[in-house]
């Protein structure tokens, strides 16, 4: 359980987020649909403890984040930035095993976790033996993904997960992804600008701008019922750009 | 590797230490200072005290100046060097007043120093002038100067500064050259000789004088007080070595007269004989045991030098690794104290190698000890300031992932922060270890040893071959070490990060 309490955080005079609530129930995917600068980033950054509010709180399991709580729950927490975020100077299953290294895990553990990891993933062993450079765009979010669900935590935070990926590539892992999610029954946030991928995967969604939020809902919800004009105006200039492109 | 690095540096570091550390029984450690004269004669010490056999000898020659050799002596870094009276009366004790041998001995014993009676020669300071010039304007004294004030002179720093040198001379014969600079003798030598410059001051007995047809002016108000050599040693080497003191005082007391201590020097400086057979010529048992012509004994020290430099560099430049990277990776963390922390390695690495050198013997004496401090700290700034560089421009969402991966502090610098930072770190070693190669060349002028040793030397007897030996060999160390780094950056960057 995530819970967002009237959450304001600024950036000198910059206001971030403003008066933010939001609530994920464990096991469910929730979706920060905005576009940049919208403040969807932020609040993935304010739930793992990488920033502060300025005011009101961010609860965990019913545990409020601070300087206190934070190193406890990151515990709990996986994260995967856009293009994988991987270490340069580590080969793929050395991204994704260094968080079991550093909790002791033994070798046939890891190996065991690693192996069912890449089952999931769809990476052989060749692939996993080489540096991120050497990968694809695509690979390398799926090691991002498998470096975050290495010791199993309970909440996945996703920034931007398919962002550096191209069209057709973004489609198939976002199917990928959308049955991972069902099957691991984890709490899920993922942050993206993408529309698609926000109904294809989010069971609930909270469309953001400037900081505010400005409908929470099923992504029928928005479309059905727009709290207000900005919500149309957003759903209708992605879908229009989208059928403007090129069949994919 | 870090950690098999760090102790084959500290098993490297013992045992070179271990063999010039304190003072072990049966060894004279014999001074001199850098120029001819003072070679020579310490090495027909140094010879003598193997002939008596009751100790080793060890050589700790080419001290830059009469401070560092006084340091060294009471610092018990040498036991015995040789000395002139006037320096010892104006210079070391300040008491011009001390004119005779008697009165220096019974001043220098409260402090535990002797000295031997006169060796027979006094190396008086001198001003010289080209024999043809001294002709052509009339030129037989000091005091003829003043009808010249437009001739050139170049005064070594010791003579500019030193009451009983140019100041004194000057306010004595009321002189007033226009044109005064500073310059080593060497130099001098042959600035005087292509007629740059016009005057210049000599020790008389120099064995270049006649070479280069130099004429000496009278000093006909006795300006320059006596300089008579003598051999000043510590008071305990006597009580140690009796057997050895008495035989150098009879090898020496009287028996070298200027004649023939400039034909000594003349041997060295213009013959290009090496020092060791000079001085065997002086004690009369012909070439000493290493023999065999010049080119097999230069070639026989350079291998100990090369030795030698090669530690100077690899401890120093390891020191440096080892406080430097820490120093770059705190400054990392703790920005304001790092920015501190930078300055003021900064600021170390602004004072002038030589000076840095110099500063360590009050604080450190002389020798191996003190020029390895000197150097480490001179290899500092480029590994630290590389460190701090690498640390900062590693992506901070990298840095924040390691958190959320809760790799703790320790397994973040090792795993992640310090191998993305290992490309900057390495050219920051680079740099150092190349200057460091050059730099230590400059060891020697404290007694550190290395190929600084020939340079220093080369200097002092004018000898381009034996500067070059030591510079040449310094320049290639230097290429082999940058291609050595090329080679461990393959080990030490990771293959994900090379290109």
């Amino acid at each position: 359980m995530i819970a967002l309490r009237e959450v304001t955080k600024r950036f000198g005079a910059t206001v971030a987020l403003d008066s933010v609530s939001l609530d994920v129930p464990p096991g469910s995917t929730h979706v920060l649909l905005g576009s940049s600068g919208s403040g969807k980033s932020t609040v993935l950054r304010l739930i793992l403890g990488l920033a502060a509010p300025d005011a009101g709180t961010v609860a965990v399991d019913g545990v409020v984040v601070d300087a206190h709580s934070r190193d406890r729950l990151v515990a709990r927490m996986g994260y995967v930035v856009q293009d994988g975020g991987l270490y340069p100077h580590l080969t793929a299953v050395d991204n994704v095993t260094l968080a079991a290294d550093a909790q002791g895990w033994s070798r046939e553990r890891i190996a065991a976790r690693v192996a069912e990891l890449a089952g999931m993933a769809e990476l052989d062993a060749a692939t996993l033996g080489r540096y991120p450079r050497q990968l694809s765009g695509g690979q390398r979010q799926r090691v991002g993904l498998m470096r975050a669900l290495m010791l199993d935590p309970p909440v996945l935070l996703l920034d931007e997960p398919l962002g550096a990926l191209d069209p057709i590539v973004r489609a198939e892992l976002q199917d990928q992804l959308g049955q991972l999610f069902a099957a691991l029954a984890k709490t899920v946030v993922l942050v993206t600008h993408d529309i698609r991928e926000a109904a294809r995967l989010g069971r609930t969604i909270t469309l953001m701008t400037a900081g505010r939020v400005v409908q929470q809902g099923t992504f029928a919800d928005l479309v059905d019922r727009p709290a207000d004009p900005f919500v149309r105006q957003f759903l209708t200039a992605q879908t229009l750009a989208a059928s403007a492109a090129p069949a994919r | 590797m870090r950690a098999r690095g760090a102790s084959a540096l500290a098993l490297l570091a013992a045992l070179w230490a271990a063999p010039a550390a304190a003072a072990p029984d049966g060894v004279i450690r014999v001074g001199s200072k850098s120029f001819t004269e003072s070679y020579v004669l310490a090495e027909a010490i140094a010879q003598v005290v193997e002939q008596v056999g009751e100790a080793r000898a060890e050589r700790r020659v080419g001290l830059g100046g009469t401070g560092l050799t006084q340091r060294a002596l009471e610092s018990r870094a040498i036991d015995i060097y040789p000395e002139y009276t006037g320096t010892l009366a104006r210079v070391i004790l300040k008491d011009p007043a001390l004119d005779t041998v008697e009165k220096l001995r019974a001043r220098l014993e409260p402090a535990g120093l002797t000295v031997s009676g006169s060796l027979g020669f006094a190396n008086t300071y001198a001003l010289a002038v080209r024999s043809e010039q001294a002709e052509r304007l009339g030129l037989r004294t000091i005091g003829d100067l003043a009808r010249h004030p437009e001739l050139r002179a170049a005064f070594s720093s010791g003579f500019l500064e030193r009451d009983d040198g140019w100041p004194g001379l000057r306010a004595r014969y009321g002189l007033g050259l226009n044109r005064v600079e500073v310059m080593e003798h060497a130099v001098t030598y042959r600035a005087i000789a292509s007629g740059q410059v016009d005057v210049m001051d000599v020790f008389s007995t120099d064995g270049q004088l006649e070479r280069l047809r130099l004429r000496l002016l009278q000093d006909d108000r006795h300006f320059f007080p006596d300089y008579s050599a003598v051999l000043l040693a510590r008071r305990d080497l006597i009580a140690r070595f009796p057997r050895t003191w008495n035989r150098l005082r009879e090898v020496f007391e009287g028996r070298l007269d200027g004649a023939r201590m400039a034909r000594l020097n003349a041997m060295a400086d213009l013959d290009g004989r090496p020092v060791p057979e000079v001085a065997a010529a002086f004690l009369g048992g012909g070439a000493p045991t290493a023999g065999g012509g010049r080119w097999p004994a230069l070639l026989r020290e350079l291998a100990g030098l090369t030795g030698d430099h090669l530690l100077l560099v690899l401890i120093s430049v390891g020191a440096a690794v080892m406080l430097g990277v820490p120093m770059g990776v705190a400054a990392a963390r703790y920005r304001r104290a790092g920015q501190v922390e930078l300055s003021v390695i900064a600021m170390l690495q602004t004072v002038p190698a030589l000076a840095l050198l110099m500063f360590m013997i009050p604080l450190f004496g002389i020798g191996k000890g003190p020029a390895l401090i000197a150097l480490s700290l001179y290899a500092l700034l480029p590994i630290a300031r590389n460190t701090y560089a690498g640390m900062m421009a590693i992506e901070p969402t990298l840095l924040e992932i390691a958190w959320v991966l809760r790799l703790g502090r320790l397994r973040r610098l090792l795993r992640v922060e310090l191998p993305l930072s290992a490309i900057a770190i390495m050219a920051g070693i680079k740099t150092a270890v190349v200057t460091t190669v050059g730099t230590a060349t400059l060891a020697a002028f404290i007694g550190g040893g290395g190929y600084g040793t020939l340079i220093v030397r080369g200097l002092a007897l004018d000898d381009t071959v034996t500067i070059l030996a030591g510079a040449a060999p310094a320049a290639l160390m230097a290429l082999a070490f940058h291609a050595l780094f090329e080679l461990l950056d393959r080990a030490v960057i990771p293959r994900g990060l090379r290109a």
